[in-house]
């Protein structure tokens, strides 16, 4: 009988549908594992409230315990409380920043270039390639980068 | 219609609307980094519109996409000031600008309503309503304090969008309904903070409140309408309404 920290182990795998250097279970979006008498209940949370990969990560997580022979999966979707980017666990953070994406920072913005790791760094924009990122620039490497945004 | 639903149409159409206008800019904003930001504010508005039609549609048996996509314009019921058109940048960034400075003290007072759906829903949307205010208020100030140029662009953006701000702040029979039951605040005790937001950041952008004390309304009770929401409706409900029911 599969049990939650299986379960748990088996979502660890799956990667985030717009930045695949983390999983689901990294970000902190997997809320609750129940596993009881075969069948599973997964509770996911939205990150941003328009995020078009809240669908397909609740899809694949479908998907993927359905390919290891569970047969009764619910994914189901909780608002209540809010995704944080506190959730984020220090290995997704690490994950994030040898990506070239810098992890969220209490102070409000990136703490150095994740690429030559300066902490000369400066906004370009509020808003980057996904909801969940801004965009930054080192004043050193004068590379731009992604910054993974507090929320 | 109950009361719940009736006040998630008024939040969820206020989202929806703002959110299709913002959208109506992707691909066409006047510099990249704009682009990006617009349609992300769109897309969180978007989503926070799914929220608040999910839950009207618990109460009246629909999906929020049909609420979405077939209600008539007389059936919406967001304020006048979210659906006039996005004209010029500075047009659009006032009107978010005045949006935004009302959307997020109802959005935090609502975080406390009694219902919890409501309360989940207020919660999760209050953290991008944030942002949104930092972002709007700041290219309001940018703006105004900018050229000549797009300083008469913003002063011409506030006469404008005006008379359309204080829609907000009316109370209906609804409201106090509302607020007997300590599902939502009263709108009036929102707007000493808005007027606080507004003059404060009109002030840095070197702008003067229009002095006319006149608004319309019209729109939160579905009652008039200005002629621009039809013609949004027939863009964004084009697809569903010439091909009923169609799927991805
Ligand atoms: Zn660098």
């Amino acid at each position: 009988m599969v049990t939650a920290a299986q379960v748990r182990e088996w979502l660890s795998e799956i990667p985030d549908p717009e930045i695949p250097a983390v999983s689901v279970t990294d970000l902190g979006i997997v809320r609750e594992v129940e596993a009881r008498d075969g069948s599973v209940t997964v509770v996911v949370t939205p990150t941003y409230s328009g995020c078009p990969a809240t669908a397909a990560i609740s899809l694949q997580i479908d998907a993927a315990l359905r390919d290891r022979g569970i047969s009764r999966v619910e994914v189901q979707q909780r608002l209540s409380p809010p995704w944080t980017t506190d959730w984020i666990s220090e290995e997704g953070r690490a994950k994030l920043e040898s990506h070239g994406i810098a992890p969220p920072n209490p102070a409000g913005g990136p703490r150095r270039c994740p690429l030559c790791r300066s902490t000369s760094v400066e906004r370009v924009s509020q808003f980057g390639s996904t909801p969940c990122k801004a965009q930054w620039r080192c004043r050193d490497c004068l590379e731009p980068f992604d910054y993974f945004k507090c929320l | 219609m109950d009361d719940i639903a009736e006040f998630a149409l008024r939040m969820g159409d206020n989202a929806l609307v703002l959110g299709h206008r913002v959208s109506e800019w992707c691909g066409h904003a006047p510099a990249l980094e704009e682009d990006i930001a617009l349609a992300n504010t769109a897309l969180d508005l978007i989503g926070q519109a799914r929220m608040w039609l999910e839950l009207a549609g618990e109460h009246l048996g629909r999906t929020a996409d049909q609420l979405a996509f077939t209600r008539d314009a007389w059936d919406f019921r967001n304020l006048l000031l979210v659906e006039q058109p996005n004209r010029d940048f500075g047009v659009t960034m006032t009107r978010q600008f005045l949006f935004d400075a009302f959307h997020l003290p109802l959005l935090t007072a609502l975080s406390g309503s009694s219902s919890p759906r409501v309360a989940e829903i207020a919660l999760k949307s209050a953290k991008e309503a944030t942002y949104h205010l930092d972002r709007s208020r700041a290219t309001v100030v940018a703006l105004g304090d900018g050229t000549p140029e797009s300083h008469a662009r913003m002063r011409d953006a506030l006469d404008i969008l005006w008379p359309y701000s204080g829609e907000a702040f009316l109370a209906d029979d609804l409201d106090t309904r509302l607020v007997e039951a300590g599902i939502a605040p009263d709108p009036s005790s929102l707007r000493a903070e808005w007027e606080r937001t507004v003059t404060s950041a009109l002030a840095e952008a070197t702008l003067d409140a229009p002095g006319s004390g006149f608004f319309h309304q019209g729109g939160r009770d579905g009652s008039r309408h200005t002629e621009h929401l039809g013609h949004i409706l027939t863009e964004m409900q084009f697809l569903q309404r010439a091909y009923p029911g169609a799927a991805w």
